[in-house]
């Protein structure tokens, strides 16, 4: 926190230098972002993004987890598919975009697709992670007192790898916080992403800085939360 | 503890040898080409408690596993109450080495887990968990999480786990082996009134010679190299003496020596 104030200072000290036009001072900064959060294109832009972030990262979250999860519990799954997440985890998704859009429109389709892809190989390694480092003898455990794979699954598997499972959700969701901005700037001009364009298009600094508060400010709050949860069960994380 | 102590005029020295709760034909495993078990057969009589003992590497927990219905035999098969085994059952229930609780679970739900995966209903299971709970001395502790216990008291939870389930056959894998010696102790005591309390039939591995002479009816010898019996020993005196008494019962030393003498050249 006191390291965020000192880059403030910093920032302002810059700013007020006038060193560059394309950093304005953070007072200024503020003073417009408040200025726009009240505007419908602001809040329009907001919604349409929280739309495609939600319910890319829910996607995400579900697929990465079953899978992840299944990956690590299946040898011949795993094999099969390691290569592909490992793949996708280090490649350039932006680079994917245009094919995206040519298989599922230009709409908001796509901008949710992008995003889950953002997200999803970073949750599926930790969750088949977390997986690989189970204590067999909670599987023996729970087979010995017929537990259906379905019980195994939620009542082992998942609470067992859920440490590893919220630290990739955690990352995951910073992920897709650049793939929705990534989606909406190349895909349909809609959201913050049309946001960003239009402030550093016509070279309104302070504009396009606010709107990246608001945008690191939200991903912020809700990676401090994931973290918070992840406290929540590091009690059991050191003892499984 | 709430168990009572043995009682002193039993006179179950000179049980005749019952029905089997548990039969094993024939039992062969294979870790591709290592052998771990070889055309093993043993008995498991009715309401006794019958000791696995052998040096490490002689398949011991093996044995316990294929009983268990947690791995598969190569081939031959393992009878429980006559019928065939084919994978875990609710006439077995398991006690771990390590305990294997869920660290994520209370007391409570640890104990109520055998019963929740049988599908007993929640209000049921956690009536029966509390009281097996207070049957293991952990009274007190149900809304506890493993961490916050001792060893001796997570092995308690496992014990009232499998208790809880109300199996004819316990198989227990060197369940006091994680806990300390005086801990130890006083599990094997608290063994014997368990088994002379509780209509069941008990499995009991272990590598420790002086345990199992101490709390068994039968024990089963196991060496290594091709895994297979090699001797059946019944305790037949000391067993009514009472818990203070056994380890300096001249049968029990006279055991534990013969033991260590024919277990001590299988030992590096």
């Amino acid at each position: 926190m006191s390291s965020l104030i000192l880059w403030g200072l910093l920032w302002e000290i810059v700013g007020r230098a006038k060193l560059t036009f394309f950093v304005p001072p953070l007072s200024e900064v503020i003073e417009t972002l408040f200025s726009i959060i009240g505007t419908p294109a602001f809040q329009k832009a907001l919604l349409e993004t929280a739309y495609a972030f939600s319910f890319g990262v829910f996607f995400a979250v579900v697929i990465g987890i079953v899978v992840g999860i299944l990956m690590g519990k299946n040898r011949l799954l795993d094999e099969l598919l390691l290569p592909w997440v490992n793949v996708f985890l280090s490649a350039p998704l932006t680079a994917l975009v245009p094919v995206l859009m040519v298989l599922f429109g230009f709409g908001m389709q796509s901008i949710i697709i992008t995003t889950a892809l953002f997200a999803v190989w970073i949750i599926i390694l930790n969750s088949r992670a977390g997986v690989k480092q189970i204590n067999r003898s909670l599987v023996d455990m729970a087979n010995s007192f017929g537990a259906s794979p379905m019980d195994a699954f939620f009542k082992i598997y998942f609470w067992a790898a859920l440490p590893e499972i919220l630290g990739g959700v955690r990352i995951g969701i910073i992920r897709a916080v650049k793939g929705v901005i990534i989606g909406q700037l190349l895909i349909s001009i809609v959201g913050f992403g049309a946001l960003f364009e239009l402030y550093s298009a016509n070279f309104l600094m302070a504009h396009f800085w606010a709107v990246l508060i608001v945008l690191f400010a939200l991903a912020f709050t809700i990676s401090e939360f994931l973290a918070y949860l992840e406290r929540r069960v590091s009690y059991y994380a050191a003892k499984r | 503890m709430a168990m009572s102590q043995i009682k002193e005029d039993s006179n179950q020295t000179e049980v005749v040898k019952s029905e089997s709760a548990v039969s094993v034909k024939n039992i062969t495993k294979n870790y591709g080409d290592i052998e771990a078990l070889r055309d093993m057969s043993l008995e498991f009589p009715r309401g006794q408690l019958t000791s696995l003992l052998g040096p490490s590497g002689c398949g011991k927990t093996t044995l316990l596993k294929i009983i268990a219905g947690l791995l598969e035999p190569s081939s031959g098969y393992v009878e429980v109450n006559g019928k065939s085994v084919t994978g875990p059952g609710p006439d077995r229930a398991f006690v771990f080495q390590d305990f294997a609780l869920l660290p994520w679970a209370t007391v409570l739900n640890n104990v109520a887990f055998g019963l929740e995966m049988r599908g007993v209903a929640k209000s049921e299971r956690e009536s029966i968990a509390e009281k097996y709970i207070g049957d293991v001395g952990l009274a007190g502790f149900e809304n506890s999480y493993p961490h916050e216990l001792s060893g001796g008291m997570r092995q308690r939870v496992g014990l009232a786990r499998a208790l809880s389930v109300d199996s004819d056959v316990l198989l227990m894998d060197e369940p006091f082996s994680a806990v300390d010696e005086q801990t130890r102790r006083k599990f094997q005591e608290d063994l014997l009134s368990l088994v002379q309390n509780e209509n069941k039939t008990f499995l009991f591995v272990t590598h420790s010679i002086e345990e199992a002479v101490y709390v068994s009816d039968q024990i089963a010898i196991l060496l290594p190299r091709p895994s297979r019996v090699s001797e059946i020993i019944r305790p037949s005196s000391f067993r009514g003496k009472g818990v203070d008494n056994i380890r300096r019962d001249p049968e029990y030393l006279d055991i534990v020596d013969d033991i260590w003498s024919s277990l001590r050249t299988y030992v590096e």
